[in-house]
């Protein structure tokens, strides 16, 4: 397997011509990103604090000519995959690790990540605490799952971020409204409808950062509430954020569920119920700029270290 | 404050004004027009209107 980039890859002219992920200086950590947003620039910036030297890696101008063999290069590298886009960085994140590279996060955990049905699946393999949930494929399936977690429900996208296309249905008409949508406007992702129960929640959930690990455990080094008077308390839909502590019962949850999806770098969402605390949502490419100051902690340096470790830095 | 070094260029969408030398790949700038561009290509240096959002875009 080989690959290759085209010029403009953003490294400037030494990396032109140079092969895909391959020839990364040593000791360097490969930053695959789409878009050069808060969260990139602080990360860039905590690898020159801890003196990691970073090849940042264009997401859109990497190119990969697969089956040619020379996949030498690639073991030992590692690889923060800071798509935007899903599909491109799971892409990404697969043939880098099929030609050996440490991807972070490792695509399986995209994969499971990126998709909410996978996502409870692999929760609820693992016995993590969870709203309920089910999938429907049609508005027949729909109806009689709605009639089971009770009105109201709320359908997801099984794919997708920040709130996108989240709807609180408070009865069959809703239903089937947004089933009749989704079938006629809908993608293929929108073929599969996502129901979960909905928790009423005192007005916030709990934004939770951890790093997990198979040998060093799970730290989770930081925590937010996000509080909002919507239903849906998303920071890119202006919910307010505090600091909550990391109790016992916070990072027994939350260790739970990163372990579930595979470990890695993860931003768990989860809600407090009379049934203690329930995981919503596992978030492979976190975003926590608004979480850094009111916090107090170094998310990126310890996202930087994270990776650094994975070189043996 | 504008960097003395600065030069402004005309994207399509406006013009942004930036120091040379410092723009990098994926970077997002407002035009004084008010749209949202990125850095699409460095040789030559090309912008493109940079979406909001797209379906399979998240965390």
């Amino acid at each position: 397997m080989t690959a290759r980039s085209v010029p403009g890859d953003g490294l400037g002219s030494p990396s032109v011509g140079r092969l895909g992920l391959g020839g990364a200086p040593a000791g360097a950590v490969t930053v695959l990103y789409d878009r050069l947003r808060a969260e990139e620039r602080l990360l860039l910036d905590a690898f020159e604090r801890i003196g990691v030297p970073v090849d940042e890696r264009y997401a859109p101008n990497v190119t990969f000519e697969l089956g040619g063999g020379a996949n030498e290069d690639w073991s030992g590298q590692v690889v923060l995959e800071r798509c935007t886009s899903q599909v491109k960085g799971l892409a990404l994140s697969r043939l880098a690790t099929a030609c050996g590279a440490t991807v972070i996060n490792a695509p399986d955990v995209i994969a499971t990540c990126g998709d909410k049905a996978a996502t409870s699946a692999a929760l609820a393999r693992a016995g993590v605490p969870t709203p309920r949930t089910g999938i429907a494929f049609d508005l027949e399936g729909a109806l009689a799952l709605c009639d089971r977690l009770g009105y109201p429900v709320v359908l997801k996208p099984v794919v997708g971020s920040w709130g996108r296309m989240v709807s609180r249905l408070s009865d069959a008409d809703a239903v089937e409204a947004v089933v009749e949508h989704k079938a006629v406007l809908g993608g293929a992702d929108h073929k599969v409808l996502y129901l979960q129960e909905h928790v009423v929640k005192p007005g916030r959930d709990i934004r939770a950062f951890v790093a997990s690990d198979a040998t060093s455990g799970d730290d989770v080094f930081a925590a937010i509430y996000r509080a909002s008077d919507h239903w849906i308390t998303n920071t890119a839909r202006g919910a307010v954020t505090s600091p909550c502590p990391v109790t016992d019962e916070l990072a027994d949850v939350v260790g739970r569920a990163a372990r579930a999806v595979g470990g890695g770098l993860l931003a768990v969402d989860v809600v407090e119920s009379d049934r203690g605390l329930l995981v919503v949502e596992v978030n492979h490419t976190m975003e926590f700029r608004n979480s850094i100051d009111v916090t107090g902690v170094d998310i990126p340096g310890r996202v930087a270290r994270f990776a650094a470790e994975r070189l043996g830095v | 404050m504008v960097d003395a070094r600065s030069v402004s260029v005309a994207t399509g969408f406006g013009s942004v004004t930036f120091v040379p030398g410092s723009v990098r790949l994926g970077e997002l700038f407002v035009t004084d027009d008010g749209v949202e561009v990125e850095v699409v290509r460095l040789e030559p240096l090309t912008f493109a209107e940079a979406p909001e959002e797209d379906e399979d875009w998240g965390e």
